[in-house]
């Protein structure tokens, strides 16, 4: 099944490790799994990282420290305070700088004999071909529909496998697509979900170790095909639990109707990813629904004259430990069946962080017959922004 | 013996936290027809208006995808494990309100 990533023609192959090269790398060179001709197609390879963060911190450290001989790095992000939690590329004295270039001197200075580029760019339709075309294997180690399905059609276009991996909280998913008779993700999911009903990393929250576990399966993945070594992951869904601590995983067949890769491909060009994934522009993701609003300085100005304004908290529990407002807790998920403890003769305010949640329950309880009710505006984030420093942003 | 069915952390909100649900069932569209009576806001996560399943949700029994069995009338059997399996895409390198910026 292993097959080993060809070398980008070009520049002649190294044929040789320097004295240097040899003593750093000795502890792959003694396993006869890799030797010397392992390492020299590990120097030769050309690995592209889409993405810096979580999943491409490990990816990034572990094939820098490998030898890979070049490593693009793709992220037009820069460093926040919450990106320490996990994305151990970086380091708090990094915040506020572009990540790929954050992660370039970092991983130049782990291993300065390999050649490391950054493209501080957003990885686009327009400029994903020509990104991708000098480079072996693509990995991708984004956050978002659109970029995946990007990343998919661009390396089944160009024929280069990709190694996929994605988490969600402390799940994860581990697989190698684009490899000749092997499935691609539109074979797996051949479209993705509207916005707003898969929550991202940033509403759903991540276990800091969970992107590193899954990052390095990435990054042993794709050793494995530069190596062309082992069993790798095609036509396998490696599924990660890493609060029960087990590994399952699934089949994944190749869809003989694929629209990218089947015998009757529709998907010949790369396309327009925001629409095809129902993100357009600034339109989205924002409130998927459209409810009356109050911003937090009117709802500021009401409570301080003293109205009668019942507030109505929609996030999780372990979300009012952070910081509150005093209002009523019912989570989103339990609104339907809590409907009673709310009167629908008093005027309501209903919050959550970013006021994405609290649009969907007022939408619900419009629905449901409640005339009096809003929606806080940019939710407990925008009452931090513009009402009350104090309460703290996560 | 019954069927488990296996529920992913994205959808557990909305089945009562459950990671996973026991029936008894002959065919997968019976255990996930169970599932949703128990778990109504599972529901619209699972299937479309048209009670067709979302196709961005697969559902294995075992380690097969039951697109390439009898779909939803994929027969079960006592002991056998039926995985939900949602698209996720997190990796968490863009900012929360990466999605919003406008296009390249």
């Amino acid at each position: 099944m292993a097959t080993t990533a060809q070398p980008h023609t070009g520049a002649k192959p190294a044929a040789t490790l320097s004295n240097e090269e040899i003593l750093r790398y000795s502890r792959h060179l003694i396993m006869p799994e890799v030797g010397m001709e392992g390492q020299l197609k590990l120097k030769n390879a050309k690995v592209l990282l889409i993405g810096t963060g979580g999943l491409g911190a490990p990816l990034g450290l572990y094939l820098a420290a490998a030898g890979v001989g070049k490593l693009g790095l793709v992220d037009f992000d820069v460093v926040d305070f919450t990106n320490l939690q996990r994305q151990v590329t970086f380091g708090t004295s990094d915040v506020g700088k572009p990540k790929s270039e954050a992660a370039r001197v970092r991983l130049s200075n782990l291993n300065p004999a390999i050649q490391i580029v950054s493209f501080e760019t957003q990885l686009t339709s327009a400029n994903a071909l020509e990104l991708f075309k000098d480079f072996d294997i693509i990995v991708d180690g984004t956050d978002n529909f659109p970029t995946r399905y990007l990343v998919n059609d661009a390396c089944i276009l160009l024929g280069k496998p990709n190694v996929y991996g994605s988490i969600f909280r402390f799940e994860g998913q581990v697989t190698v697509f684009g490899m000749p008779d092997g499935p691609c993700y539109r074979c797996l999911y051949p479209e993705p979900p509207p916005p707003g009903l898969v929550p991202s990393c940033a509403e759903g929250g991540v276990l800091g170790v969970l992107p590193g576990i899954v990052g390095s399966i990435q990054a042993m993945e794709t050793i494995k095909l530069i190596l062309g070594a082992g069993d790798s992951l095609v036509g396998r869904l490696l599924l990660f639990d890493a609060l029960g601590m087990k590994f399952r995983e699934l089949k994944l067949r190749k869809n003989p109707n694929c629209p990218v890769c089947g015998t009757n491909r529709t998907i010949t060009k790369l396309i327009d990813y925001y629409e095809f994934c129902g993100v357009r522009g600034e339109e989205a993701p924002g409130p998927s629904v459209q409810v009356p609003e109050i911003t937090p300085r009117e709802l500021k100005s009401r409570l301080d004259r003293g109205d009668d304004l019942f507030i109505l908290d929609v996030r999780e529990p372990h979300e009012y430990q952070i910081c509150n407002l005093h209002g009523h807790l019912i989570p989103l998920g339990e609104l339907t069946r809590r409907v009673h403890e709310l009167d629908s003769s008093r005027e309501i305010v209903a919050h959550c962080r970013s006021g994405k949640r609290s649009a969907e329950a007022v939408d619900f309880l419009r629905k449901a017959g409640f005339r009096k009710i809003l929606n806080l505006k940019g939710g407990i984030l925008a009452w931090s922004d513009e009402v009350d420093s104090s309460v703290p942003k996560y | 013996m019954p069927v488990k069915v296996m529920i992913p952390t994205p959808l557990r909100p909305y089945a009562g936290k459950r990671a996973s649900a026991e029936f008894q069932a002959k065919t997968v569209g019976e255990a996930l027809g169970h599932l949703t009576s128990e778990f109504a806001e599972l529901r619209k996560h699972l299937f479309t208006e048209e009670g067709k399943l979302r196709s961005f949700v697969n559902i294995y029994v075992n380690d097969e995808d039951i697109r390439y069995l009898a779909k939803e009338n994929t027969p079960t059997k006592d002991g056998d494990t039926i995985s939900i399996i949602p698209s996720i895409a997190g990796g968490c390198t863009l900012p929360r309100n990466a999605h919003r910026r406008t296009k390249a």
